[in-house]
């Protein structure tokens, strides 16, 4: 479906904050806290396992500057989940402000309050504990049914019936299926059966875990946070502090990244706490450290593809079953699992005649994990697209070309993704274009360079969604100023991402404005209409279609306070052109007599608020191609080039949508190479800081080129999908690919450093 | 406590210390808020400062280091910045922002030390600021639209 000529929809508008940004102004939450906020530290538990016998705080109490040390006796004793997600909150309940159980190392285990950071530091040293320790259960293989319990407790609840039970360890389970999958794959000439392993990646957001509180002039809670979710973190607080959640005001200022890590309240129950307790402002920054070690990274999963073919590659069926990760609490344990296969089955509808997806999500003593860009989707495609590219690659077939036989296409209804209709999908145009722009047929050939490197190409496609259908609510208030300006209010949380700006310039397209004629104020409880919050690649597709809907009812009574100006009905006028005009005559009222008229003897209101819900989750789709040059001695791997072509319907911004594309290929390029994640035998974690932890480098990433592939989704703002998340999915089997065609060896544990593939290379020759 | 007089930002500016203090926070609590700690390990860039015209990791240099010493903040250099940021605006490159003051500050030392630098020299120069957002492409462009700029002039 072609679209119409945009103003301002589909071009290249410069961030709103832009110039503030990149001029070091301070808008992020430290940069706004008062001199007078209390610093808030945290004792953090050294063992994966254990309970505090004793604790004892006078020592740090009475260090100078030193307001209040609090432990687990001054806590409220009632149980909720720091998972920022929509009714009814599917994570369990199973967290205390401080417990005297602690579940991995780095849980709380205390809380100083001081008038500095050095007091609050020395206090946190001088707190005596004996801690009676306990057997932990670190590896998740192990967990289901162990006789060690990370949650012994029976005031465990879980709010939605998700299969979970803290008796086994286990957070969730379930069991799908569609077709006789059994006797499909007994009739297969080609079975694949393959156990693929990810990493609790961090997402490392350059701006760690922070929150300042306070007490408003009414006596409410103010909470100012780096936070993508202010609606859901007001409601966190008021289940964790036993307040009204009237009585809370939860306030975004610039956020500096989150990725998903923000999608949980890690750090606003602590100054919060202390808020209440003191009646002072308080601020807690976490240091790198404790957001290493006490953040919500991704869920480490295992992937058990078995995958059968014909012998001419016609995938006919595809049974996983993921075991999932969700440490030691189980925020967003419920729901990211799911993914790794409705987000990953799907892409082969076009052949597939029945599938299996099972899964189990289980507590151990290690960081508990949370959401994180591909949520899921991430684990569940590089497991599926590497069997698929092991397929092809045993069938001697071209990838691509076993993925044209079987991929999905337009048109069709998807059974693996809930029976939607795949409305708006340009899978097979980026195949198709990506393979041109990158030249996969030279690239695709072993190269030997002849001085023991050696330079290969790998593939993989992707999908992700738009929004949780059925769930999320995304809304937007649209208010005329009396200059015929307009001012967007908004829930949603511009985490850099320029959501602001895409948001504004839909507002422009359907007021007929320029972008600078409309200011975005977001997000803060008090101000903005509800709105879940910016996640699961929802802000454009189900906030933006929120804007267009509040544009078009704000449209309709400005002609009525219009009519009211000329005197007749409000049915005789129309909006035309940034104008009002009354049909058939050139009698036209512009925005501002209209701004003017609603705040002069006036009873009808120039704003308009809107909340909108979607059915359907519309998936983006992308192809990732790479090429490296492998060193076949060392095993270390370059990244020549690293070319994607995306279909996210209609880019309201291509400038922003590339950019997010660039971002999160480089994201997924680190989880592939270098990022890991392990913890010790006690269960320490190792990679605590960015010495261990290795994002990558602008030197690690060779050239990225990312285009598009218009579709246009009926049910999206002006054609628009989501981007934010399905960009860092194709990666990991793209670069397991390459790697393979150049060792032989298909690595299925992320990251494959440079150690592994010299290892096993060794071991086979 | 010690007294240490730095030149910062173009102003002399006289304090009394602890002596431990982090040039970070020396120059956080003097209103340079642009200056911000992304990791306490010399790993990610965003502390960058000049020195005497140097960059340095303010994390990682103690204040008294400092003393006697010309620091410029992303504060005292608004202009040098202003003429090449809003082409890694254009490219929508800015992103969360957090990393923004670092990356600028060492940009602005690397074009002073080489007006003319190649994308292999940009990204040499660059290699220790770290960005989680922007994927660096983008960042990259807009310098290279800057130069461009320059050229057509
Ligand atoms: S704060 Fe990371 S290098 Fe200084
Ligand atoms: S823009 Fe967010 S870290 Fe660089």
């Amino acid at each position: 479906m072609e679209h119409k000529e945009y103003k301002s929809i589909n071009k290249s508008v410069r961030k709103k904050d832009a110039m503030q940004l990149l001029l070091g102004k301070p808008v992020y939450t430290e940069d706004i806290v008062p001199d007078n906020a209390l610093v808030v530290k945290l004792l953090r538990s050294p063992h994966a396992n254990a309970i505090v016998k004793t604790i004892n705080t006078k020592a740090a109490k009475l260090v100078p500057g030193v307001v209040d040390v609090y432990t687990w006796e001054d806590v409220p004793q009632s149980r909720f989940t720091n998972a920022g997600q929509t009714y009814p909150e599917p994570s369990p309940y199973d967290r205390l402000i401080i417990d005297r159980h602690v579940r991995f190392s780095g849980d709380v285990v205390a809380i100083v309050a001081a008038e500095n950071e050095k007091a609050a530091s020395k206090a946190v040293s001088l707190i005596k504990v004996e801690y009676d320790v306990l057997e932990p259960v670190l590896d998740f293989r192990t967990a289901k049914d162990n006789k060690i319990l990370v949650h012994p407790e029976d005031n465990w609840v879980a709010p939605c019936e998700v299969g979970g039970s803290n008796k086994r360890n286990l957070v969730a389970s379930e069991e799908n299926t569609h077709g006789d999958v059994d006797s499909v794959m007994a009739d297969c000439d080609i079975v694949l059966d393959r156990t693929y392993h990810m990493k609790a990646y961090n997402q490392a957001m350059m701006e760690t875990f922070r929150t300042y509180t306070t007490l408003d002039r009414y006596g409410r809670l103010h909470v100012i946070s780096s936070t993508q979710i202010v609606f859901h973190v007001r409601r966190i607080l008021s289940h964790a502090l036993g307040i009204p959640k009237n009585m809370i005001r939860v306030e975004k200022p610039r956020i500096g990244g989150g990725f998903g890590a923000k999608q949980s309240a890690i750090s606003e129950v602590y100054p919060a706490f202390v808020t209440i307790k003191t009646g002072r402002p308080a601020m807690i920054i976490f240091t790198r450290e404790e957001s290493q070690i006490a953040g919500s990274p991704r869920h480490e999963m295992e992937v058990r593809v078995k995958l059968g073919a014909d012998k001419t590659g016609k995938i006919r069926v595809l049974d996983l079953y993921t075991l999932s990760n969700s440490g030691a609490y189980g925020e967003h344990g419920p729901t990211t699992v799911g993914l790794s296969g409705h987000k990953s089955i799907p892409m082969y509808t076009g052949s597939l005649e029945a599938f299996r997806f099972n899964f189990d999500v289980v507590y151990t003593n290690t960081m508990a994990a949370g959401a994180y860009r591909g949520y899921g989707a991430t684990q569940g495609i590089f497991a599926v697209e590497t069997t698929v590219n092991e397929l092809a690659e045993m069938l001697n077939i071209d990838p691509t070309e076993i993925r044209n036989m079987n991929m999905l296409k337009e048109g069709m209804i998807m059974p693996a993704y809930y029976n939607e209709l795949a409305a708006a999908c340009a899978l097979d145009k980026c195949l198709e274009h990506c393979k041109e722009m990158f030249e996969w047929d030279k690239k695709y050939p072993v190269r030997d360079m002849g001085n023991g490197k050696v330079r290969t190409a790998g593939m993989a496609m992707a999908m992700q969604g738009s929004s949780i259908s059925n769930v999320d609510v995304g809304s937007a208030t649209v208010k005329l100023t009396e200059d015929g300006t307009y001012m967007l209010l908004i829930g949603a949380a511009d985490m850099g991402t320029g959501c602001d700006t895409i948001l504004a310039q839909m507002v422009a397209e359907c007021m007929d404005c320029s972008v600078d004629d409309v200011a975005v104020f977001g997000a803060d409880t008090d101000a903005s209409p509800y709105d879940s919050g910016s996640y699961a690649s929802s802000t454009t597709y189900l906030t933006g279609k929120a804007v267009e809907k509040a544009c078009a009812e704000l449209k309709t009574k400005m002609c009525s306070i219009a009519a009211d100006i000329l005197g007749c009905d409000s049915e005789e006028m129309i909006f035309e052109e940034g104008l009002i005009r009354r049909i058939n005559t050139e009698q036209t009222v512009s925005m501002r007599e209209i701004g003017v008229k609603a705040q002069v003897s006036n009873t009808k209101s120039a704003e308009s608020s809107v909340s909108h819900s979607s059915p359907v989750s519309p998936p983006p789709f992308m192809v990732g191609m790479v090429e490296i040059e492998l060193d076949r001695l060392t095993g270390e791997v370059t990244i020549i080039d690293y070319m994607a072509v995306v279909d996210c319907g209609i880019p309201i911004n291509p400038a922003l949508a590339r950019i997010q594309a660039e971002g999160g290929i480089v994201q997924g390029i680190g989880h592939t190479l270098m990022e890991n994640v392990t913890n010790d035998a006690s269960g320490r974690p190792i990679e605590s800081s960015f010495m261990q932890y290795k994002v990558p480098t602008r030197l690690d990433m060779g050239n990225l080129k990312v285009e598009f592939e218009h579709s246009y989704e009926p049910t999206g703002p002006f054609g628009a999908k989501s981007i934010g998340e399905i960009v860092i999915n194709t990666p990991g089997p793209a670069l397991a690919h390459a790697i393979y065609r150049a060792t032989g060896v298909w690595h299925r544990e992320l990251p494959i450093t440079p150690e592994q593939i010299a290892m096993t290379k060794s071991s086979k020759e | 406590m010690i007294e240490i007089t730095i030149n910062l930002n173009g102003k002399k500016i006289s304090d009394r210390i602890e002596a431990d203090t982090l040039l970070i926070d020396f120059l956080r609590s003097h209103n340079c808020l642009s200056v911000k700690r992304g990791c306490e390990t010399t790993n990610c860039g965003l502390c960058t400062v000049l020195m005497d015209d140097t960059p340095i990791l303010s994390c990682s240099m103690l204040a008294a280091r400092a003393a006697g010493h010309t620091v410029y903040t992303l504060e005292g250099l608004q202009e040098e910045a202003s003429s090449f940021v809003g082409f890694i605006a254009d490219q929508g490159a800015d992103q969360c922002g957090f990393c923004n003051p670092g990356f600028v500050m060492n940009t602005i030392a690397l074009l002073r030390e080489n007006p003319d630098p190649t994308d292999d020299e940009i990204r040499a120069f660059l290699a220790g600021n770290l960005c989680r957002c922007s994927g660096y492409e983008g960042q990259l462009r807009g310098i290279r639209n800057y130069l461009n700029s320059l050229k057509e002039q």
